[in-house]
């Protein structure tokens, strides 16, 4: 068990942050009778989730928290709430917002890490697309490296999609991206239209009758029934309960028992193989269960396909045209080794790994499935897949930056100018060519390299 | 003569349970097929040896369990304690909050020197509550980090502090296919440290184990408990008290004429099973093996188990099924092969050193001349040092008679050659060894470890 820190940034970031929590103490109120604050959670999260957010938001997602019954959980002490908004500029959030909170942010940080024996990681969450979650939060990985420079940092971002209606989104992700290139020890990456088309697969099944009464309500992974805290429905409530349940299953090894644990500093150890290549997608499955929990075999085998399939995925990609470099894989529930062997085999013909990765599998085995399931499983990939999505983002930026559309908004920040685009460009230019780089490799015959000789 | 266990990492301290477990049930296995008056002294000598005594009665396992996480030390604990007859002390654990991260260089040069004294201490303590110490008992994995970094480093610390007394690693060969990813690279660092500071490596491989639970114990979803069951199961019949043969040279008896047991783990073993510092890779065979139903409906005679051992050995089977009956020991007077290919289907499994243990009923009846034949083994040793035979009429745990093998031969020479391989191909696209630099462990440390194991490779190769 090794204490993480959560900092949530920004609206996107604290909402997800919120539904984090509610389904965090769900699943130990579910596992342990007795009280809803048990010993695994609180030796998880000391206490020490931060959550910087501009006041004055509607919805008061500060306020549900200080009035609700997760206020004895947090320390009211650990909210940076006074910060007035960004306007979508990334500028303001990074360079305005940086260095007037810095002192106040460390501060806070540094109470937290002293209650916590052994501070392990960072959990970052936040959104790429608009000023505070993606300014503020990106200058904060810069000061989490400097201050804490043993621990990682695990950045959630949320990704703008190609409709998003704010406009200068394309700018504030490119600048963002040359701060996780730089500062961010692991990065998951999460799109906004994949997790729409997750819900609307979900409704569409549940509508059309198809599985009708056998779902239950309280096991979509897109629902917070059963949640300690009734929260109003918001529009993005589905979305961000699944971000909110990756968190979850990436957290499970580390909270609960298994016969094969993974820390999260696993993670990073096994699944980034070179500092710059740390973007990981993600699939997790089931998003829904049925009624009839006794699962046979043949289910538990569909749940593996599905880890690998499209649909599953939290970033639109394709990572069975593309390369692996490595992939975790992290069950939770009644599955046990062998169940895991017989699915590797099963799947590898069809996957593609890099020629000095060809078994590059991490796995785990947690005991306790997720509220609802009987067993789930949370796919990690490092793959050459992301290409295409940055490429995306670099004409999007493109698009926008030729046209030098609001650029005067940025510029007009002290500290900014037009240099920052382009190292901002470069560096996302220089990761996508790293992507190529290995992509090359893929139609190269696999061989044994020549070994060392040895003199008799 | 005691022996002090030590359980490091997850896999560690999962399996030094089921060893303790396995070695208390049959301690208490009321069918020993043997006289009363034999299986007391069985008992005692089993208890004396692995266990210390509260004053209560109950058996405190003489162990050391050390973890970076403290999840799994907790629930051994607890099972232990569960268990009612015997159990850990509570004082014997170390355990940090922090893991290493599946990194063999954080363990080894961060958790290493960082918890030396209290890990030592400890260590040191349960050895003062020995009359004699016998040696050390290492139970780690390889793939990952605290078992295989921290316990390169506490091995180490055992060469320095208790030079004279025997240090055996139990080492845990990871599944083929991942369980870890850099694994390759944590078994290769792992293996060349021990190399230096141990005195035998007693080697299990996962796929190895996984298929005898599917293919002869017939489970069919089988679990990591299961696996380290079946190998607590053979580590047990190789523990556990027996006598040595009479007229082998290690037959001892006291004044009183009564002969003491003797145990896997002295000196004078490991003389002639590890007669070369260059070769100390041991496996283990074990025979009959087999689900507990199938078991009562068995019967066994030495000369068929023999057979099958005899054969296991020489054609490197893994398990009493599937045996190569076409592999044949050379025959004398012809040319020798020179290097052998590590590809041949027909290769015949050379030995250095054997160690058959027989347990059960008409052990004495039973003929072990198949396994004397000097094809079998290098010309480095006599013969009658070669082969040693230890027997008790005593069975072990309801299998009324059994047969193990401990091979100092090629056993382990193909899987060796094969980690070493991936990890080379890995080493030379410098995958992930910013994650080793980080914490001290350089390129050159690597390189190291490759000549090391190359040599051993060749070594075992050329036999």
């Amino acid at each position: 068990v090794s204490p993480a820190s959560l900092i949530a940034v920004g609206q996107c970031g604290n909402q997800i942050g919120c539904c984090f929590w509610d389904l965090a103490l769900r699943e130990h109120a579910a596992v342990n009778q007795q009280g809803v604050y048990d010993e695994a959670i609180s030796s998880f999260f000391r206490n020490v989730d931060t959550r910087i957010l501009p006041l004055g938001r509607p919805g008061g997602v500060v306020n549900e928290i200080l009035q609700g019954p997760l206020r004895d959980v947090f320390d009211s002490k650990q909210l940076i709430t006074d910060i007035s908004g960004s306007g979508n500029n990334w500028a303001v959030g990074h360079k305005v917002f940086g260095s007037l909170y810095q002192e106040q942010i460390l501060e806070k940080l540094r109470k937290s890490a002293e209650h916590c024996d052994c501070l392990q990681c960072f959990f970052i969450i936040h959104s790429m697309g608009g000023g505070t979650g993606s300014g503020l939060g990106t200058f904060l990985l810069k000061v989490l490296e400097d201050e804490f420079p043993e621990v990682y940092r695990f950045v959630t971002s949320v990704y703008p999609s190609a409709e998003d209606d704010v406009i200068t989104s394309p700018y504030n992700s490119i600048l963002a991206m040359k701060e996780l290139n730089e500062h961010a020890d692991c990065v998951l990456p999460i799109d906004n239209q994949s997790l729409f088309d997750i819900i609307s697969k979900i409704d569409l099944m549940v509508n059309s009758g198809k599985l009708g009464t056998t779902i239950k309500a309280k096991s979509l992974v897109t629902s917070s029934a059963g949640a300690v805290k009734k929260r109003h429905q918001k529009p993005f409530d589905a979305m961000n309960n699944i971000v909110a349940n990756l968190l979850l299953n990436l957290t499970s090894s580390a909270r609960f028992e298994g016969s094969l644990n993974m820390d999260l500093n696993e993670i990073s150890m096994n699944l980034v193989p070179f500092p710059q290549l740390h973007y990981l997608v993600s699939s997790l499955t089931p998003l829904y269960t049925l009624a009839d929990v006794n699962i046979p075999t043949r289910r538990l085998d569909q749940m593996f396909s599905d880890a690998f399939s499209k649909d599953h995925q939290l970033i639109r990609a394709d990572p069975k045209h593309s390369l692996y470099l490595a992939c975790a894989l992290m069950v939770r529930g009644n599955v046990q080794v062998s169940d895991l062997r017989r699915n590797i085999e099963r799947l590898k013909p069809s996957l593609r790994f890099i020629s000095w990765n060809q078994e590059g599998w991490k796995t785990s085995l947690c005991s306790v499935p997720p509220v609802g399931h009987s067993h789930s499983l949370l796919a990690l990939a490092n793959n050459t897949c992301v290409k295409p999505t940055f490429m995306e983002l670099r004409d999007r930026f493109t698009r926008l930056y030729k046209k030098k559309a609001h650029l005067h908004h940025y510029l007009q920040i002290e500290g900014m100018e037009e240099s920052c685009f382009m190292e901002a460009v470069s560096s996302l230019s220089r990761l996508i060519e790293e992507y190529n780089q290995l992509d090359a490799t893929k139609c190269m015959p696999v061989e044994d390299l020549p070994r060392l000789s040895i003199a008799m | 003569m005691s022996v002090v266990t030590v359980q490091l990492g997850q896999c560690g301290n999962q399996i030094g349970f089921e060893v303790f477990d396995a070695l208390y049930s049959d301690s208490h296995c009321p069918q020993g097929l043997c006289s009363e008056r034999e299986n007391e002294a069985y008992q005692a000598s089993s208890k004396e040896r692995f266990f210390s005594e509260e004053e209560n009665g109950v058996s405190i396992a003489r162990a050391v369990l050390v973890d970076m996480e403290p999840k799994v030390i907790n629930q051994t604990l607890s099972k232990a304690a569960q268990s009612g007859q015997w159990k850990y002390a509570q004082h014997s654990c170390f355990c940090q909050k922090e893991g290493s991260g599946n990194n063999w260089a954080y363990g080894y040069s961060v958790h290493g020197p960082r918890h030396e004294e209290s890990i030592m201490n400890l260590i040191q303590k349960e050895v003062e509550k020995c009359d004699s110490l016998s040696g050390f008992f290492i139970i780690m994995s390889m793939a990952g980090g605290t078992g295989s970094g921290l316990g390169a480093f506490v091995t180490q610390n055992l060469q320095d502090q208790y030079s004279n007394s025997l240090k055996m690693n139990q080492i845990i060969w990871p599944y083929g296919t991942g369980e870890v990813i850099v694994q390759n690279y944590n078994s290769v660092l792992t293996l060349s440290h021990l190399y230096r500071s141990s005195d035998a490596l007693l080697v299990h491989e996962n796929d190895a184990i996984h298929k005898i639970c599917a293919k002869l114990m017939n489970i069919k979803q089988i679990s990591f408990s299961d696996i380290n069951q079946v190998l607590a199961h053979q580590l047990g019949s190789v523990f556990q008290p027996t006598y040595s043969v009479e007229g082998s040279c290690h037959y001892r008896r006291n004044p009183l004429g009564i002969c003491p047991f003797i145990f896997f783990f002295t000196g004078d073993l490991m003389e002639n099973l590890v007669p070369h510092p260059e070769f100390k890779m041991l496996g283990i065979r074990n025979i009959p093996q087999m689900s507990e139903n199938s078991l009562t409906y068995s019967t066994f005679t030495w000369a068929g188990l023999l057979k099958h051992l005899r054969q296991m050995l020489i054609s490197n089977s893994k398990m009493e099924e599937g045996i190569n009956w076409q592999v044949r020991p050379p025959l004398p007077g012809l040319p020798t092969l020179g290097k052998v290919s590590l590809n041949r289907e027909l290769h015949f499994n050379t030995s250095i050193a054997n160690l058959v243990i027989l347990r059960g009923k008409d052990v004495h009846s039973a003929d072990l001349g198949g396994f004397k034949d000097p094809a079998l083994y290098t010309s480095w040793l006599e013969p009658i040092d070669a082969f040693n035979v230890w027997k008790t009429q005593r069975a072990f745990s309801k299998y009324e008679k059994s047969a193990a093998l401990v091979s100092n031969s090629q056993f382990l020479l193909k899987p060796l050659d094969t980690i070493v391989g991936k990890a080379w191909n890995m080493f030379a696209s410098k995958a992930y060894i910013h994650q080793y630099t980080k914490f001290g462990i350089e390129e050159e440390d690597f390189l190291d470890s490759f000549t090391l194991l190359e040599q051993v490779v060749a070594s075992y190769c050329n036999l």
